[in-house]
């Protein structure tokens, strides 16, 4: 797998987003970060088990490590920005000391603070590489996507080995191509009913 | 509650209320105040136990594993609720998700570091101002009856409450 942010392919997260909703058959629980993360997952296709961040920035992965922990029989995605990411970079210890199995993080990295106006990051500024932090945090299985073939191959791990798992994603600029609604407690309502209804012990 | 044998503590008590509750999860960042309360908690196999790097993380890990069906207390000290505001405003609050606060508190009687005592005096305002009910422990003999009542209507209204632990209560050794 790829182990440097250098050279790699610049993807879309519209589409990636698709890609990953679309191998999601097991009632898996996503967690959408702020802003164009989230707008994204929406576009992707409603689903009960997706929740909405409406603020909060930053808090998609720690979120999803709460639902991981509640219910470790069921895997849990958090989408989450790097300038969301970079705000929160402690809770990559957090996940690394809690170790839950079930968790993946997904990345997308396109080195802007996209929904304010495209402000560089300072990590972009940098060339940060977030999953190099992630894996001197503490977790191992910690890998940039090369292309979407390996965009692929990486989710399928993450949906059949123990976690857990970060997945990096450069991608490009390009804004998101929807946007949710703005009903905190309609998603809060529907993924609660949605998690209500266990995933087997298998 | 409260076994015959086991000295009443402030941090016994809470504890019990925390099982009587079914609040099974704890994330915290540290305090000494605290340390009775947190050392119990890893020591019982009742609860999942663990610290975070940040008070608004923890809010975050509460809030999922809330909607997940397990419940979560998040325990701080008072210069650690000061970081909060955004994450419970637009996450518990808005979401309506029962997280609960336990602050230790910090900046008031007898505190020597002028810092400390002008972030307590942000405390009340900010969960006055967020309609986040709260109430000041303080004392041994009604502490039983405020953790208890206070977790039970968070969960009832499926609203965030704080428990303020008043030097009152934990600067008396008992």
């Amino acid at each position: 797998m790829t182990e440097s942010r250098d050279n790699l392919h610049v993807m879309n997260r519209a589409a990636l987003t698709k890609r990953l909703a679309d191998r999601l058959t097991q009632r898996e629980a996503v967690i959408g970060g702020i802003g164009n993360s989230n707008w994204d997952l929406w576009g992707a296709g409603q689903r009960p088990e997706n929740f909405y961040m409406l603020g909060s920035m930053g808090l998609a992965a720690p979120i999803a490590l709460g639902v991981a922990i509640a219910q470790p029989t069921r895997r849990v995605f958090a989408l989450e920005g790097d300038g969301s990411l970079l705000m929160q970079l402690g809770c990559l210890s957090t996940i690394a000391a809690q170790a839950p199995k079930n968790l993946v993080l997904v990345i997308w990295d396109n080195g802007i603070y996209q929904i304010t106006g495209g402000q560089g990051t300072p990590a972009a500024a940098a060339r940060t590489d977030f999953v190099a932090i992630a894996r001197a945090s503490g977790i191992a299985s910690s890998q940039w996507a090369a292309d979407e073939a390996e965009f692929d191959a990486l989710v399928q791990r993450a949906l059949t080995t123990d976690g857990p798992h970060v997945i990096g994603v450069r991608t490009d600029q390009e804004p998101g191509r929807n946007q949710t609604d703005r009903d905190p407690i309609r998603f809060r309502e529907s993924f609660m009913r949605a998690m209500a209804d266990k995933v087997g012990t298998g | 509650m409260t076994s015959d044998t086991e000295p009443l503590t402030w941090h016994a008590i809470v504890r019990q209320a925390l099982k009587d509750n079914d609040v099974r999860l704890v994330t915290y960042v540290p305090d000494n105040v605290l340390r009775p309360l947190i050392d119990g908690l890893h020591a019982d196999p009742f609860f999942t136990c663990f610290p975070t790097a940040r008070e608004e993380e923890a809010v975050g890990i509460v809030s999922g594993a809330a909607m997940a069906g397990m419940r979560g207390i998040v325990l701080m000290q008072t210069s650690g609720f000061a970081t909060l505001p955004n994450a419970l405003a637009s996450l518990a609050v808005a979401f309506q998700i029962p997280v609960l606060l336990m602050v230790s508190e910090r900046g008031t009687l007898g505190e020597f570091n002028p810092g400390q005592a002008i972030v307590c005096r942000t405390m009340r305002p900010i969960l006055d101002s967020m309609g986040i009910e709260h109430h000041t422990m303080s004392r041994l003999d009604e502490a039983a009856f405020i953790a208890d009542r206070t977790m039970r209507q968070a969960f009832a209204t499926r609203w965030p409450a704080c428990l303020i632990l008043s030097p009152l209560l934990t600067g008396k050794r008992s």
